[in-house]
């Protein structure tokens, strides 16, 4: 069995397809679940029924061990939790609990095949139950890929019911009653004669007698809370100040720190000259680390100051210093020997383009940061035998494992506290911070330290999106679209996420063309290839990963076919719709936005559609073009996503995702010169303001029977929907991000 | 030096030059206001002087000339202020990490604007970035508080 851990530990890669070749996962070792995390430290009386519930006489505990970025994780494993456990959100405490094994993820290990969301055919279905083997053997607690709905919806309920049972089993056991005449509401087993027995008072008892497992879950028409508009528990204590976020963390002694590394990231710090910060007042000590230096002081503005007033010798970057560089590597990508899969052929695309009248366009997407509002930091403690750190993290797990390993320590004796985070999408999924944060603590043992990154630190040490080309070749005949050859030259932010967790995988990348390859089409010629750019600067999941790039090289160059083949965009998508989920969605934006309809002078409208983790979702995009520049009016989306946990916060998500996926397409690029990021703060690279948001009407449908996350494929089709909007209203065909390069915004 | 927060008198040995910001947070421990970009492009440190909105990014303590309220002093989870109870309700946030300055930024320009156009919120909002996009909420929320705010 070690042996097998090992293999699956290295082979592991979020969003890429790892293809186990002979790997056989044994039935046992599958099967048994990992250790429950909260026996470890139960005390007499404590019933840990299973990873996610706990409860003694002084309350009831639910463990939402996915991160909550923002995203509402917290609530809505609560939510699911408390549905079948027959409590109600106001009588429980939740926590993220610690990192462990138990927290696998599996819903990540769908998303990691190489198959169509909607391709339930053995082969896709097979490598699917492989990767979930694969996450639950590796332990990997991942949030991300926008998979903590479909991963919580089962598990939590079923945790939450066999809580449920297990009590009324203790309460059967003290009454003499049978269990099956017994219920349950608002944390009490209640008997047929309407006596409570509390939760609390049962845990005692409860803990003493083997877990119900054997459960059915209910009826979701007999659901109290799932599918119902909730208040998210942290909504007042994010409306007073009163939330803690991970920067805010205090403790007694703590110190505060920051630090500078070298702007050419990933290159080393050659040499320093601290002489004029070392007298500032509240310094408290200097520290040279092969990357950079950090400053240690009573203040984080003044370890700002400090970090400023020292000369650096930097070495030089490990890619190309100029931008444009980056883009002749993507250029020359484009050749046989940097293809990386032929996603897709179908018809034969080479004899349907001979002799027609070939349509092409030339697309680019450049680096873009992350930047969530709250700034790098961690606050850690290290002594001789035990860490702690409290920072917010996509990744739990791995992070106490490669402090160990920085440390020389086991990872039982890593303590990571998770933390709420000011927003993250995909930048927490890396460790800058928290290798700082333990290289200036093991420095000052015994004295808890905060690290907080300047916002142009942030900047500048960020793993920005993928940058990427596309070109595309297509034909049309009798007012239809008859062949699209579309080639995506990207650099694979997996591989290069993967690379710096040591843990290389061979195959193919899927993200390289997710949102492009799977497009649900029947063009009768349809050929999509991905082409892998070598690693240039490093770069990382962005919020919807590959189809943040992908969906708007496909979404605009079928937008530019069917213009060209003179026929209306939704109603040639709605002819070329292979799928009923996707024509479905097409055709609630095409109501919601009564597609057709007359529109105003200068006006516009483009539509896109994209499926991106397993989620159809439609966008309708108008504006209007004015003297002053483009105003986006007004997005409709309609998005299939299974199940609504909460429509409050799907909404909420939704509306976020477009206004994401529009700001960026807008205004923001990251782009280098002399080996470092351009762009150090907000004014560079802006986003969406609030001036410039349009009213934005959701619909979510429900026609599938898998659950769906919606934290990231709302983004992928609002470039292109932007793009083809803008082209109605200008006749100007955007064909590179940021599209503020072409066209003034209000 | 002197100040006043939230109604209560402090005593800080800082360098004129210190950002407010870092005065509140790292020698006072009052963290409900937030470091975002440090040079007043986000609005995350928003904070009232004698009740209009300031960057407190951009406010050297030497400067500092009235009494300070930052989101707690607005008001607490037991006793909202009218603003904050038009968040709740319209369940703005989502990380939440911008709202204490998107809060602090609608009290004060209610207090000067009791009954705002649309064009007059979106240009007092602009402002106040927001990476979750949780504007259409906030835009609501702002026309709600101006209605509550007009009852009282």
């Amino acid at each position: 069995m070690g042996r097998i851990k090992t293999i699956a530990r290295r082979s592991f890669l979020v969003g890429s397809a790892a293809i186990l070749g002979g790997v056989a996962f044994g039935t046992y070792l599958v099967k048994r679940d990992p250790a429950n995390p909260l026996s470890a430290d139960a005390a007499a009386g404590d019933a840990v029924f299973n990873p996610w519930v706990k409860i003694n006489e002084s309350g009831i505990t639910l463990v939402t061990p996915h991160t909550d970025l923002g995203q509402g994780a917290a609530m809505m494993q609560a939510m699911l939790i408390a549905e079948e456990l027959d409590v109600e959100i106001d009588q429980v405490t939740t926590t993220p609990g610690v990192a462990a094994g138990a927290y696998y993820n599996t819903a990540l290990g769908d998303e990691a095949v190489p198959f169509r969301s909607n391709d339930d055919s053995f082969a896709a279905e097979a490598m699917r139950s492989t990767m979930g083997a694969v996450m639950k053997v590796v332990g990997a607690q991942v949030t991300g890929g926008s998979t903590s709905v479909p991963d919580s919806y089962v598990k939590l309920r079923k945790a939450g019911a066999v809580a449920r049972e297990t009590l009324k089993a203790a309460a059967a056991a003290e009454t003499g009653l049978d269990a099956a005449d017994l219920t349950t509401e608002r944390g009490a087993v209640v008997l047929p004669d309407g006596m409570r027995m509390e939760y609390t008072t049962l845990a005692a008892a409860a803990a003493q007698i083997e877990p119900v497992n054997d459960v059915t879950l209910r009826d979701p028409a007999e659901w109290r809370l799932v599918g119902k508009p909730m208040q998210r528990l942290d909504i007042v204590s994010k409306s007073t100040g009163t939330q803690t976020f991970g920067i805010d963390v205090k403790l007694d002694g703590m110190v505060h720190a920051s630090v500078r590394m070298n702007p050419r990231k990933g290159a080393e710090l050659l040499g320093f000259d601290a002489g004029d910060a070392e007298g500032m007042r509240g310094v408290q000590k200097i520290i040279g680390l092969p990357y950079g230096v950090a400053v240690v002081a009573d203040n984080t503005w003044r370890a700002f100051q400090a970090l400023d007033a020292i000369e650096y010798d930097w070495a030089d970057a490990p890619f190309p210093a100029e931008q444009a560089d980056h883009w002749k590597a993507v250029e020359a990508s484009f050749v046989a020997d940097r293809l990386d899969k032929e996603w897709r052929h179908d018809g034969d695309v080479e004899a349907a383009l001979e002799g027609a009248d070939v349509v092409e366009a030339e697309y680019r997407a450049p680096y873009v940061a992350h930047q969530p509002l709250e700034p790098l930091s961690a606050v850690a403690k290290v002594t001789d035998d035990r860490v702690d750190v409290w920072v917010s993290h996509q990744m739990p797990g791995f992070a106490e494992q490669r402090i160990a390993a920085r440390l020389g320590m086991e990872t039982g004796q890593i303590f990571l506290h998770n933390q709420y985070a000011g927003g993250s999408f995909g930048h927490r999924l890396e460790f800058d911070n928290i290798d700082v944060v333990v290289d200036i603590a093991r420095e000052i043992k015994g004295t808890p330290v905060k690290l907080t990154f300047s916002r142009e630190e942030d900047f500048a040490q960020d793993y920005n999106r993928q940058i990427g080309m596309a070109r595309g070749r297509g034909a049309h005949a009798g007012g239809k679209v008859t062949a699209l050859d579309l080639d995506i030259a990207t650099v694979s932010a997996s591989r290069s996420q993967s690379g710096r967790l040591a843990a290389p995988v061979p195959g193919p990348d899927v993200q390289l063309a997710a949102g492009a390859w799977n497009m649900r089409y029947a063009v009768p010629n349809l050929r999509v290839r991905a082409y892998a750019v070598p690693e240039l600067a490093p770069t990382s999941s962005w919020r919807s990963v590959g189809a943040s790039t992908a969906g708007f090289f496909a979404e605009s160059f079928v937008d530019e076919l069917i213009h060209a083949a003179g026929a209306d965009p939704m109603e040639e998508r709605l002819r070329l719709v292979n799928d009923d989920d996707a024509r479905a969605v097409l055709e609630a934006v095409a109501e919601m936005s009564d597609w057709g309809a007359p529109l105003g002078p200068r006006q516009g409208r483009g539509v896109a559609i994209v499926t991106s983790f397993g989620v159809p979702t439609a966008e309708v995009v108008q504006v209007t073009d004015t003297d002053d520049g483009i105003k986006i009016d007004h997005v409709w989306v309609a998005a299939e996503v299974g199940r609504v946990i909460d429509p409050v916060n799907l909404e909420n998500q939704i509306m976020g995702g477009v206004v994401w996926g529009l700001g960026h397409a807008m205004n923001s690029e990251i782009t280098y010169a002399d080996g470092r990021a351009e762009q150090d703060n907000y004014h560079m690279a802006e986003g969406m303001r609030l001036h410039q948001c349009p009213v934005i009407e959701v619909r979510a449908l429900e026609n599938n029977p898998t659950v769906r996350g919606v934290g990231e494929p709302p983004v992928p089709p609002a470039a292109p929907a932007l793009a083809n909007a803008i082209f109605a209203a200008t006749g100007r065909r955007l064909r590179e991000m940021p599209f503020y390069h072409t066209v003034d915004f209000l | 030096m002197k100040l006043n927060v939230n109604g209560t008198e402090h005593e800080v040995d800082v360098e004129d030059d210190m950002p407010l910001l870092w005065v509140l947070r790292d020698e006072l421990g009052i963290t409900g206001v937030k470091y975002g970009c440090g040079i007043a492009q986000c609005g995350a440190c928003t904070v009232h002087v004698d009740g209009v909105a300031v960057r407190s990014c951009q406010l050297a303590a030497g400067d500092l000339d009235g009494d300070v309220t930052t989101i707690e002093g607005l008001g607490t989870p037991d006793a909202l202020h009218a603003v904050q109870e038009a968040w709740v309700e319209h369940q703005v946030a989502q990380c939440g990490y911008c709202q204490s300055g998107q809060i602090m930024q609608a009290a004060s320009f209610l207090d000067l604007n009791s009954a705002p156009t649309d064009d007059q919120i979106d240009q007092a909002m602009s402002g106040n970035l927001c990476r979750c996009g949780t504007y259409p909420r906030i835009r609501a929320a702002v026309k709600s508080a101006a209605t509550k705010l007009q009852r009282a």
